[in-house]
């Protein structure tokens, strides 16, 4: 039993802050959310162009390395650095935090409403952490690619998807991205309190909505060139 | 009259807060499904005081659903299988002749075990004292409506004032989170003009609280609103959430000397 326990925190607590406090590392979980599934979205839309041909899809390549003269794609690599650690560092703070308030478990807990995507939140994201390492080895800088051409995006999207090992840790990682997607997009708005009865079964075909855009479109591609639709 | 049936029990037993607890079996025998739970383990203990043993402990008071006394996680569920319904107010026509029940206190950090299923809850108490109340003399009654407040706003605040503090919400969460009943003690002045002075500095503080407690955090699985008794609603989260940020946004410290006279 800690000595707070037993006494009112009162102002002294309070000035702790907002990153300190519980709601307040939750508000930072679900903002950079946000900023990781509009990137994700925004990469999905992309790499649609792949079903253009090579010469569309290797001129967006271009397009995003020269965008503001070449700064844009930094400024945009450095926020989704950010966002990704401050999502990591919140993760890890929250879920100590939440292991430490129940130290005995029940012998049989029985689940009513949550889902099997809620309860599995931390092992998707740490999924998907691995998942994102390894694909930006893989089609950014080239070091998990057999035979990498920094010049031809396109060629290096074809080969990838030619090696089975490769297929399945990236269906894999997307179906765990839909797990995360599905709670984390509804999750976000409950907690930056975005909620009004009229618009509560709004949000969750949203979520719904998104999530199969997003990971069946990326599903889509390893297929479309397995089949030979990519080429 | 209905046919007697016959339950085993797997009862937390626990000293006190300091001991270790294991499970014991009880046999519950001959039991009328008409008995609400509590009557149940007043006959299983009628029993071991016969037989000279410590008969188990468990907090109750008002045995009619309303003060939130008697929690305890009866099969993995708080207040066990039926939606809206305090462990007092659930019949054993809701168990089968020949079920196992497995009883266990609320467990969480901030609830240590006082002794069985008996939690020490002044951690709620707590967060109350840090915040739940307005400071305004409030005088004789009013006039009906001499104050303009909207029906739905009453409603809202009506709704989230019917929290009985039992900590079911706790009990269930997979983070032993203490977010709805807070939300729901914050919400039922925050919808109401007369909460208004204190809004943001109260949720600040009993947020502080909450934290200072140990409690853990919502990840939004919703159990606590399906466990709760009183159907307190998620929305409340999202409220305090909403104005926690508010708050957080617009606070300023005191400023000294000005307003004093």
């Amino acid at each position: 039993m800690s000595v707070a326990e037993q006494s009112i925190a009162g102002a002294e607590a309070r000035g702790h802050g907002f990153m300190a406090s519980s709601v307040g590392r939750k508000v930072v979980m679900a903002a950079t959310g946000i900023v990781l599934f509009g990137f994700v979205t925004v990469h999905m839309i992309g790499n649609t162009q792949a079903y253009l041909g090579a010469e569309s899809f290797n001129g967006y390549a271009k397009f995003l390395h020269t965008m503001l003269h070449g700064a844009g794609i930094w400024i945009f690599r450095a926020v989704l650095l950010a966002a990704t650690g401050l999502h990591i560092w919140a993760a890890v703070s929250l879920t100590l935090a939440n292991q430490a308030a129940r130290p005995v478990g029940y012998r049989a807990q029985q689940p009513v409403a949550s889902t099997w995507a809620s309860r599995t939140m931390r092992w998707s994201g740490f999924i998907l952490a691995a998942f994102i390492v390894y694909h930006l080895l893989h089609l950014t800088t080239g070091q998990a690619h057999p035979n990498f051409d920094p010049a031809n995006p396109y060629a290096n999207f074809v080969s990838a998807f030619k090696v089975p090992a490769a297929v399945g840790f990236y269906i894999v990682a997307q179906l765990c991205l839909g797990l995360h997607m599905w709670h984390g997009v509804w999750s976000f708005t409950q907690t930056l309190g975005l909620t009004h009865p009229r618009y509560d079964s709004l949000r969750r075909n949203f979520a719904t909505g998104l999530t199969l855009l997003v990971v069946g479109v990326n599903i889509s591609y390893p297929i479309a060139v397995l089949t030979g639709f990519i080429h | 009259m209905a046919k007697h049936i016959n339950l085993t029990l797997h009862v937390w037993r626990q000293k006190n807060a300091k001991c270790d607890g294991k499970f014991v079996e009880y046999p519950a025998a001959d039991i009328s499904p008409d008995m609400s739970f509590l009557e149940m383990l007043d006959v299983v203990n009628e029993g071991l005081i016969r037989k000279g043993e410590e008969p188990i402990t468990f907090d109750h008071d008002c045995r009619e659903g309303i003060c939130g006394q008697c929690g305890m996680v009866i099969n993995g569920r708080p207040h066990g299988p039926k939606e809206r319904t305090t462990s007092c107010q659930l019949h054993m026509r809701s168990f089968k002749d020949g079920d196992t029940i497995t009883l266990e206190p609320w467990r969480a950090e901030a609830f240590p075990v006082l002794k069985d299923l008996m939690v020490d809850r002044g951690a709620f108490d707590r967060i109350i004292a840090a915040g739940g109340f307005i400071s305004a003399p409030t005088g004789s009654p009013q006039d009906a409506n001499a104050l303009p407040i909207p029906k739905e706003n009453a409603d809202l605040a009506m709704d989230a004032a019917a929290c009985i503090g039992c900590a079911a919400c706790v009990a269930a969460c997979p983070n032993a989170s203490a977010m709805l009943f807070v939300s729901a003690k914050i919400s039922q002045l925050a919808l109401l003009p007369q909460g208004q002075p204190e809004r943001y500095i109260r949720v600040r503080d009993m947020v502080a609280q909450m934290d200072a407690e140990e409690f853990g955090t919502c990840t939004n699985h919703s159990e606590c609103e399906a466990a709760c008794p009183k159907g307190i609603k998620m929305e409340n989260i999202a409220r305090m959430n909403r104005d926690f940020i508010k708050a957080s946004l617009t606070y300023r410290p005191p400023t000294g000397g000005g307003g004093a006279g």
